[in-house]
């Protein structure tokens, strides 16, 4: 049995589902995120794990106890707001104290775990400041060391750094990323994000409506989206219209040129289907040979610099393609209006 | 620029004088107990009347028991109605104002009527009728004690603090003893010197329910007696609510500075 699981729970409010039949079972020290655009409740379904909504049906268990109607303070569950929720009244360390104190735990107990917790989160010396005096990353640092104070059975974060601007931001998921190896908690983590997601997650929950699209690891999510949803909100990619597949040799026709696919992945085909490819798997250059090679010729529609990347817009008979290619220091750029050629493995590409 | 700057400084004057000149001529006044010079006897006469210490006791005491009880009803209330009930706050925030519509005199003329009989009796004792002044003082103060404590709430993000409180496995009590109430700190002293501010001088409910013994009854006895004596209870009792006034400002002073601080840096 999963240390955590989300059996069915559904939540309807008035009359809106707003949260659909969701199931997850997560194993003791796993990292989830719950991934997707906003309103598709994954507020809603963190909230219920914290036990601040209750599901209207379904079930959840952590470590194999019912906990679906317990209230929030006999959970045992560490939660980080998205605006800190810090208390204004009380200095650090009285805040990391807090669920100690409610826990009434000895005077000299709960100050080792103050200084504990304050290290782990480097503001050793803000111990005595009160929340108004820190800034946004150090009073979300706070607000992971006063969750994690308690040695909760599930550490639950909700948005933790869209408060914080973007370097902060970068710095301090590499920070929560490595307190929770170290402390080895099972973790949720709320996020719209993808590249957090990604790069936390030992596995992404990517939801959409209510219900769960995916669930998988990062990798898996991206190179194997489950549905026409998670492909197209999971990186960038193209969807390019196709005019005749034939299944038998796996090929199909896109802007007048056969292009083979892959079907390792059988999936069952929309109306009107689709090839899917990823812009980085584009290749510029001479079409090459092989039994997997595709090739599409067309003109460059547009160069756009992004910096680590450059994004071509490319026109093929009328199908406007993005490529990606890195950029190099001696780069030439091709030209809008340049003939050009792209390269794709048979493996990058999919229908949908 | 000249130009608005004069008018406005005119107004600014003309208006200080509607205000100060009235009180400038009671100071005046309260001075000129004795013929022909200037003298502070009026306010001697006062200070040594023990009536005017026993009622302002008084008075004291019962607006203690009125803020100590008023705090206690609309602070939870307040905060259950941000937590839970959002779609109360209307109605509670109209009831909250009726003491505003409804003239004194009628609301302590219900107030006898009702809780002088059965069951209560609370005129057949002093006790009684102290209960009743309190409870009477509770729904007088309640328009501005309502607000100040509803604007402090919304000044802090009741529910993440609720909610973080209680993942940490605080119960309501500790949440509300430990969390929301002293986060309110400003707006609960506020509505402290208000509420002291307002029955120290209040006269139509004292007089009906517990009569000489409070302050209000006092001063317009005084009033109503002796003439320079007058005067000078009436400049009296403006300083101490100037005072409290000025308390309320430092204190809200104090917090502007904080929360300019705490902005997201
Ligand atoms: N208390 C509530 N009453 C009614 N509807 C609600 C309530 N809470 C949330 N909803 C609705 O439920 C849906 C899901 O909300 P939720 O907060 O879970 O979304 P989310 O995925 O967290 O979005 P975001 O990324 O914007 O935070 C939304 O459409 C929202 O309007
Ligand atoms: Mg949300």
């Amino acid at each position: 049995m999963a240390f955590i699981e989300l059996s069915n729970i559904s939540k309807v409010y008035g009359t809106t589902t707003v949260v659909e039949k969701v199931n997850l079972e997560a194993e003791k020290g796993e990292f989830i995120s719950f991934l997707g655009p906003s309103g598709c409740g994954k507020t809603t379904t963190l909230r219920m794990v914290a036990g601040f909504e209750q599901p209207n049906t379904g079930s959840i268990t952590l470590d194999g106890a019912d906990i679906t109607y317990l209230p929030p303070r006999q959970r045992n569950i560490g939660m980080v707001f998205q605006s800190y929720a810090l208390f204004p009244n009380m200095t650090v360390g009285q805040n990391i104290g807090f669920g100690l104190q409610t826990r009434k735990l000895p005077k000299e107990e709960i100050k080792q775990k103050v200084d504990e917790m304050l290290a782990m989160v480097h503001l050793e010396s803000h111990i005595d400041k009160y929340p108004y005096q820190l800034s946004g990353g150090q009073q979300q640092r706070i607000a992971l060391a006063r969750a994690l104070a308690i040695n909760p059975a599930v550490l639950l974060l909700d948005e933790p750094l869209s408060a914080l601007d973007a370097k902060i931001r970068v710095e301090l998921r590499l920070e929560i990323r490595r307190i929770q190896q170290t402390m080895g908690i099972t973790t949720i983590y709320v996020t719209h994000d993808q590249e957090e997601a990604m790069l936390l997650s030992d596995r992404v929950v990517v939801m959409s409506q209510g219900h769960v699209e995916q669930i998988g690891p990062p990798s898996r999510i991206y190179n194997y989206p489950a549905t026409e949803f998670v492909a197209q909100f999971v990186g960038q990619l193209n969807l390019l219209p196709v005019s005749a597949v034939d299944m038998a040799s796996a090929t199909c026709t896109v802007a007048g040129h056969t292009i083979r696919f892959e079907t390792s992945v059988a999936r069952e085909l929309s109306e009107s289907p689709r090839l899917a490819i990823r812009p980085e798997e584009l290749q510029i250059g001479f079409p090459a040979a092989g039994e997997e090679a595709n090739t599409l010729s067309g003109e460059i529609a547009s160069v756009l610099f992004l910096g680590a990347i450059v994004r071509l817009r490319v026109l093929v008979n009328g199908v406007l393609i993005t490529a990606d290619i890195f950029n190099e220091r001696n780069i030439t750029f091709p030209r809008a209006g340049d003939e050009i050629v792209l390269n794709f493995s048979k493996h990058a590409c999919w229908l949908i | 620029m000249k130009r608005t700057s004069f008018w406005s400084w005119f107004w600014v004057a003309i208006g200080s004088l509607y205000f100060f000149l009235p009180l400038l001529s009671t100071f005046d006044f309260s001075l000129r107990a004795k013929k022909g010079v200037l003298t502070f006897i009026a306010y001697e006469n006062v200070f040594k009347d023990p009536q005017f210490w026993s009622t302002i006791r008084f008075s004291l005491v019962i607006a203690l028991f009125t803020v100590i009880f008023s705090i206690l009803l609309v602070v939870p209330t307040v905060y259950w109605i941000r937590l839970r009930l959002p779609q109360l706050r209307m109605l509670v925030e109209f009831i909250s104002m009726l003491s505003y519509v409804i003239p004194a005199i009628v609301l302590v003329f219900g107030l006898i009527r009702v809780f002088s009989g059965a069951p209560f009796h609370l005129t057949n004792s002093y006790f009684g009728t102290y209960v009743l002044l309190v409870a009477a003082y509770v729904v007088l103060t309640l328009p501005f004690v309502f607000r100040a404590i509803d604007t402090g709430m919304s000044a802090i993000d009741v529910r993440a603090l609720t909610e973080a409180a209680q993942s940490l496995g605080a119960g309501r009590g500790t949440i509300l003893f430990r969390v929301i109430f002293p986060n309110l700190r400003v707006a609960i002293l506020s509505s402290v010197f208000l509420t002291l501010a307002t029955v120290i001088g209040e006269y139509t409910m004292a007089s009906f329910i517990v009569g000489i013994k409070a302050f209000g009854p006092y001063m317009s006895l005084i009033g109503q007696n002796k003439t320079y004596e007058s005067s000078s209870i009436t400049i009296i009792s403006f300083t101490m609510t100037w005072a409290l006034m000025m308390v309320i400002q430092v204190f809200n002073r104090d917090k502007t500075k904080r929360s300019s601080l705490s902005g997201v840096r």
